[in-house]
């Protein structure tokens, strides 16, 4: 088996964190390079606007402080992205061992963590 | 580079969700070998640390900025197939609860921002990694090269889309050029976080970044009841 991963996922996790709900507030607000060539040449104008939920534009619908409002936006979409991304997972991992079971060898020499 | 709906037309829009859903179709079965017990643990944390990451927009040029699409970071980290899963979920959280990028332009935006990086990155990441000696060091210039190449070739895919769908009669040659001149500026940026961070890795788990198995030395096999350091 291989070293436990828990101290890196949670020290990532922290990382993102901090990144998505606090160093984010540092970031450019100019526009993207495909926003920017968009209004340079002139083809934004065939933008529609967006459907704007309660977390369009990287923040909290209802709070006035722009750097807790994005803040709070940020830490969302952090903890969306890692619990969809994680259920994604979740469900390979379980149709992978589904599909495995007669073949029950050739996953066990996976575990023992060998390079391929 | 988030297309926004209106951009392109609706019929070139479904034909890439089409190529969008068979892409992660593929992905969907070719990450099942790639889902092993270290790679299953770090997708999640993959995904939202490009998630974060894409919030950092950086300045490249008078009034413009540029932000990670950490197709190349994904594909070197947990492997193409869930590199490009990963990213897919970044796109899909942010189409839905962001508003960055349509929700009809879904499928235009994980071809070029997931498909289209994985793809380019991960194949130029193996080709300069076959060729280097075998280091650390080649592992974190090959991430570079791979993250500076993707980024303007993502841009290019959306050109196409542009000449196949767009809405507006822009000459194509001046997007295009447009386009690719300010992508290649972003990409260095990509290539810096990119490299910055599978060398983070590289240095904390080696284990962890996937693309450079068989390259840095691999770890022992301990008996359980042995100590272990730290």
């Amino acid at each position: 088996m291989t070293r436990p991963a828990k101290g890196f996922l949670l020290l990532g996790l922290l990382v993102a964190l901090l990144l998505a709900g606090v160093v984010s507030h540092y970031a450019s607000n100019e526009p993207d390079g495909l926003n920017r060539v968009a209004v340079d040449k002139g083809f934004a104008r065939g933008q529609h606007d967006p459907v704007r939920g309660p977390l369009a534009g990287y923040s909290v619908k209802g709070i006035a402080d722009g750097r807790l409002s994005s803040g709070l936006a940020g830490v969302a979409g952090v903890g969306l992205t890692f619990l969809i991304a994680a259920a994604v997972v979740v469900v390979v991992r379980r149709r992978t061992a589904r599909s495995d079971r007669p073949s029950a060898h050739s996953r066990d020499e996976d575990l023992t963590g060998q390079p391929r | 580079m988030h297309v926004p709906d209106g951009f392109i037309d609706a019929p070139v829009s479904v034909g890439a969700g089409l190529v969008a859903a068979a892409g992660v179709a593929v992905c969907l079965r070719g990450a099942r070998r790639e889902l092993d017990d270290r790679t299953a643990p770090m997708a999640g944390l993959v995904a939202a640390f490009i998630f974060a990451v894409q919030m950092l927009n950086f300045p490249v040029a008078a009034g413009t900025s540029g932000h990670l699409l950490g197709g190349a970071l994904a594909a070197i980290l947990v492997g193409p197939y869930t590199g490009a899963l990963c990213v897919a979920v970044v796109l899909l959280v942010q189409a839905l609860f962001f508003a960055d990028g349509g929700i009809t332009a879904l499928g235009v935006n994980v071809v070029n921002m997931s498909l289209v990086t994985v793809l380019v990155g991960y194949l130029v990441f193996k080709l300069l990694l076959a060729v280097l000696p075998r280091s650390r060091r080649s592992v974190i210039a090959s991430s570079f090269v791979a993250a500076l190449v993707s980024v303007p070739v993502a841009s290019l895919s959306f050109v196409l889309f542009y000449a196949l769908g767009g809405t507006t009669d822009v000459p194509l040659g001046k997007v295009l050029a447009a386009m690719v001149g300010v992508h290649v500026l972003i990409g260095i940026g990509e290539a810096f976080i990119t490299a910055l961070t599978v060398g983070s890795v590289l240095a904390a788990r080696p284990d962890l970044v996937r693309g450079a198995r068989g390259v840095t030395p691999t770890l022992q096999l301990r008996p359980s009841a042995a100590p272990i350091a730290g």
